[in-house]
C-alpha cells in the first residue's frame, strides 16, 4: 500500500519536473528519491549529543547523549503535535467565547510535559499548576475530553464541573489554581508513594513565579527530612505572568533554589534532554536518596493567559527567534529528517491525522449539551449516601450524589 | 511496608495510651476517662485498625517545628494518594495560614475533580479561647469552616463525643475539620461500656440531646454544651426546665433535631464560643426562619456569643468575653419574658 502510494506521489512530482525543465531538476529529482523510499529505508534508531545539564551538588548528571529509536520519534513528535495543536484551538474556542475564564496555554512548552512522561511510568504520579492541558493529554485524557471540559460541557473529563485548571485523571493530580499550593501536595504524593512502599515517584511542577513562594520552601524542607520521592520541577519560562525572571528573583538559578537538595537545570526545548534528566531524576529517587530539582528552561507562545497578549512585556522579537531557533517540534522534525529516522511526508501526514483529530474533538466539544442541571450539586462529598443541596433560595434545593 | 512503618514511627505513639486489652469475666462498666485520653484510644485504635491511617502535624511527630502550610499541603496531597491522615494543628489559629489547602485543595477538589479525587483527611485541634492566650490564639473557627461545602466539620464536648467523632472523621472518605478544645482536653466524663468499645463510632451530622426539657431550647457546641447544663440545673430550681441540645456537629448541621425540640418549647437560644456576627447562631436562626419551626416560636430566637472584641488578655476582661452561664440564664429569662 506504502509502495503505490509512494509511487503514485512520484509520479505526480515528475510531471512538474518535466515541466520545469533542467532547473529545478536536481531538488525535484531528490525530492521524488525520498517519495519513492520505503519503510526498510529508514534507521531504527539515532544517537544524538544532547546539552549536558548544569549540575547542582551532584557529581554526576544524566547522560549527554540520547537513543531515540524511529518508533520513540514518531511518538514523541505525534504527542508533541497533539498538544501543539490543541492549544492552538483553544486559543480559537477562547475567542469565539466558547471556551471562558481561565486559559493558560502550554504551546512551546511541549518539550517538558512529552519528555518527562515518557521517563517515567503510567504508575508514577504526577502535579502540576495551571498550566496543565498538555499534561492532562500525556497523562491519558483524550483530546476530546478536555476540550469539553474547556468549553464546559457534560463529556469533559470533570463533567464540565472543573474547567482549565482542574483536570485530573488517574495518578495526575490537576491541574491547580492557587499558585504553588500543588507542592505541598506533591510531596504529599510522594510521602505515600515511600509509605506504600510501591517504588513510585511524584512529579511536583511548578513555574518560574511560584518558586519564589514560602510554601515551596517548607516542602523543600520536609521532602529532604524525609526522603521523600518527589521530583521537583521548576518550568522556567523566563516569565511569571508580566514579569520577567531578572525582576522577580534575587536567583535565577531555580536549580539551586533547593539549596540543600541537589539540582539540574534542563534544556526544557529538547525533549531528549528532558526525558535524559527525568530518567535520571527518577533513578535518584527510586533509589531512596530523597528528593531532587530539576529547572526545565522553557518558552510559552502565548501570554500567561488569554487575558494577556504576552508582548507587552517581551518583544516579538523576543518569541518569534524561539520559534525559529528553538521550537521544540521543529528540532525533533530535524532531527528525526535529518538522521533518517522519518520521512518529511510521513511527518505531514501525523500532521493531518492530527488536525482531525482536533478538528473531531472541537466538534464534539461545540456541540455536546451543558451539563444537567442536576449535576449542581453532586460529588460534594465521596461515598456519601444521597442528601440535599441548597440552591440560590431556600425552595430551591439540589440532590446531591456521590456517583453520577 | 517496612517504609509505612518506619514513616508511622516517625509519629510516635508515646502520647497514645496502650491498648485497653486484657482479660476481662464481665463486661466493663461505665468508667471516667478525659476527652484527652478519649481522642488518644480514637487514635490509637483506628490507627491499628487501617494501616493507611498516620498521623502528622505540629509538635505530633519526632522533631519540634511549626511548619503550617506546607505540612498542611503534604497531608493532603497524601491523601489524595489513598492514604488517610490526620493533621494535627496546634490550635486551630495556626490553620489560618494553612487555610488555603484546608479550602481549596482539600474541600472542593472532589467536586472539582467530579469525584475523580477524593480527599478523606481530618484536620484536628483545639479551637476557640483558651485561658490567657490573648488574642492571636483565642479565635474559634466553626463559621468559617462551617461556611465551606465540601468540607465536614464537628465540635464535640464529651470524651464520648471526642472518641466516636473521631473515629467517625478518620473512617469518613471526605475532608473532616474536627474542632476541639483545649479546656476539656483534662476534663473527666463518663464513658458508656458501649462509648469504650472499640466500633464505636458517633454519626456525622446528629445532634444529640444532652438534658429533656419544655421550656426552653438550649442549641450548643462543645465546652458551652457543659455551661448550658450549668444553666439548666440553676433554672430547673426555679421551674424552668431547659432542653439542651448538643450539635456535634456544625456541618452538615442537624437542624431537624432544633426544629422538633423548638416545636416543643416554643422558645430558643443559641450558645457558641464564637464571634456574634455571620456565627453558627446567626445560621440556627436563619434556619429556623426559613422552616416550620418558625411558627412555633412564641419569641424571636437569641443568641449568646462571645464578645465581639478580640480576645484581651487580663483574666477580668477574658472571663467577660466568654458566654458565662449568667449569661445564658439572662438569656432565657429574657426570652421567656421573667
Amino acid at each position: 500500500m506504502r509502495k503505490m502510494l509512494l509511487a503514485a506521489l512520484s509520479r505526480v512530482l515528475q510531471g512538474p519536473v518535466a515541466a520545469a525543465g533542467r532547473t529545478g531538476a536536481v531538488s525535484e529529482a531528490s525530492r521524488v528519491m525520498v517519495a519513492s523510499r520505503n519503510y526498510a529505508d529508514f534507521a531504527n534508531e539515532a544517537t544524538f549529543e544532547i546539552k549536558p545539564c548544569d549540575l547542582h551538588r551532584l557529581e554526576e548528571g544524566p547522560a549527554t547523549t540520547a537513543v531515540l529509536t524511529r518508533e520513540e520519534g514518531l511518538h514523541y513528535y505525534k504527542t508533541m503535535q497533539t498538544i501543539r495543536r490543541m492549544e492552538l484551538k483553544s486559543d480559537q474556542l477562547y475567542k469565539q467565547k466558547i471556551i471562558r475564564g481561565f486559559c493558560h496555554l502550554y504551546d512551546g512548552q511541549e518539550a517538558c510535559c512529552v519528555g518527562l512522561e515518557v521517563a517515567i511510568k503510567p504508575t508514577d504520579h504526577v502535579i502540576t499548576a495551571y498550566r496543565a492541558h498538555g499534561f492532562t493529554y500525556a497523562r491519558g485524557v483524550p483530546v476530546r475530553e478536555i476540550l469539553a471540559e474547556l468549553t464546559g460541557r457534560k463529556g469533559g473529563c470533570a463533567k464540565g464541573k472543573g474547567g482549565s485548571m482542574h483536570m485530573y485523571t488517574k495518578n495526575f493530580y490537576g491541574g491547580n489554581g492557587i499558585v504553588g499550593a500543588q507542592v505541598p501536595l506533591g510531596a504529599g504524593i510522594a510521602l505515600a508513594c515511600k509509605y506504600f512502599g510501591k517504588n513510585e515517584v511524584c512529579l511536583t511542577l511548578y513555574g518560574d513565579g511560584a518558586a519564589n513562594q514560602g510554601q515551596i520552601f517548607e516542602t523543600y524542607n520536609m521532602a529532604a527530612l524525609w526522603k521523600l520521592p518527589c521530583i521537583f520541577i521548576c518550568e522556567n519560562n523566563r516569565y511569571g505572568m508580566g514579569t520577567s525572571v531578572e525582576r522577580a528573583a534575587a536567583s535565577t538559578d531555580y536549580y539551586k533554589r533547593g539549596d540543600f537538595i541537589p539540582g539540574l537545570r534542563v534544556d526544557g526545548m529538547d525533549v531528549l534532554c528532558v526525558r535524559e534528566a527525568a530518567k535520571f531524576a527518577a533513578e535518584y529517587c527510586r533509589a531512596g536518596k530523597g528528593p531532587i530539582v530539576m529547572e526545565l528552561q522553557t518558552y510559552r507562545y502565548h501570554g500567561h493567559s488569554m487575558s494577556d497578549p504576552g508582548i507587552s512585556y517581551r518583544t516579538r522579537e523576543e518569541i518569534q527567534e524561539v520559534r525559529s531557533k528553538s521550537d521544540p517540534i521543529t528540532l525533533l522534525k530535524d532531527r528525526m529528517i535529518n538522521n533518517n529516522l522519518a520521512s518529511v511526508e510521513e511527518l505531514k501526514e501525523i500532521d493531518v491525522a492530527v488536525r482531525k483529530e482536533i478538528e473531531e474533538a472541537a466538534q464534539f466539544a461545540t456541540t455536546d449539551p451543558e451539563p444537567p442541571l442536576e449535576e449542581l450539586g453532586n460529588h460534594i462529598y465521596f461515598n456519601e449516601p444521597p442528601f440535599e443541596v441548597r440552591g440560590p433560595n431556600q425552595w430551591i434545593k439540589y440532590k446531591s450524589l456521590s456517583h453520577s | 511496608m517496612a517504609a509505612a512503618g518506619a514513616l508511622r514511627l516517625l509519629v510516635p505513639r508515646g502520647r497514645l495510651l496502650p491498648p485497653r486489652r486484657g482479660l476481662r469475666l464481665s463486661a466493663p462498666a461505665a468508667i471516667q476517662v478525659t476527652v484527652r485520653d478519649a481522642l488518644n484510644q480514637a487514635l490509637d485504635e483506628e490507627l491499628e485498625r487501617d494501616e493507611r491511617v498516620f498521623l502528622l502535624g505540629e509538635e505530633v511527630a519526632q522533631y519540634d517545628g511549626a511548619y503550617k502550610m506546607g505540612f498542611t499541603g503534604i497531608a493532603v496531597g497524601a491523601a489524595m494518594a489513598g492514604l488517610r491522615p490526620v493533621c494535627e494543628f496546634m490550635t486551630f489559629n495556626f490553620s489560618m495560614q494553612a487555610i488555603d489547602q484546608v479550602i481549596n485543595s482539600a474541600a472542593k477538589t472532589c467536586y472539582m475533580s467530579a469525584g475523580t479525587i477524593p480527599v478523606p483527611i481530618v484536620f484536628r485541634g483545639p479551637n476557640g479561647a483558651s485561658a490567657g492566650v490573648a488574642a492571636q490564639h483565642s479565635q474559634c473557627f466553626a463559621a468559617w469552616y462551617g461556611h465551606c461545602p465540601g468540607l465536614k466539620v464537628v465540635s464535640p464536648w464529651s470524651s464520648e463525643d471526642a472518641k466516636g467523632l473521631l473515629k467517625a472523621s478518620i473512617r469518613d472518605d471526605n475532608p473532616v475539620v474536627m474542632l476541639e478544645n483545649e479546656l476539656l482536653y483534662g476534663v473527666p466524663f463518663e464513658m458508656s461500656e458501649q462509648a469504650q468499645s472499640k466500633d464505636f463510632v458517633v454519626p456525622i451530622g446528629k445532634a444529640k440531646i444532652e438534658r429533656e426539657g419544655t421550656h426552653v431550647t438550649l442549641v450548643a457546641h462543645s465546652r458551652p454544651v457543659g455551661h448550658c447544663l450549668e444553666a439548666a440545673s440553676i433554672l430547673a430550681k426555679e421551674g424552668v426546665e431547659c432542653e439542651v441540645i448538643n450539635l456535634r456537629t456544625i456541618r452538615p448541621m442537624d437542624i431537624e433535631t432544633v426544629e422538633a425540640s423548638v416545636a416543643k418549647t416554643n422558645h430558643l437560644v443559641t450558645v457558641e464560643g464564637g464571634w456574634p456576627q455571620f456565627g453558627v447562631g446567626s445560621e440556627i436562626c436563619a434556619r429556623i426562619m426559613e422552616g416550620p419551626a418558625f411558627n412555633y416560636l412564641d419569641a424571636p430566637a437569641v443568641r449568646v456569643t462571645g464578645a465581639d472584641v478580640p480576645m484581651p488578655y487580663a483574666k477580668i476582661l477574658e472571663d467577660n468575653c466568654i458566654p458565662q452561664v449568667k449569661d445564658i440564664i439572662f438569656a432565657v429569662k429574657k426570652t421567656l419574658n421573667i
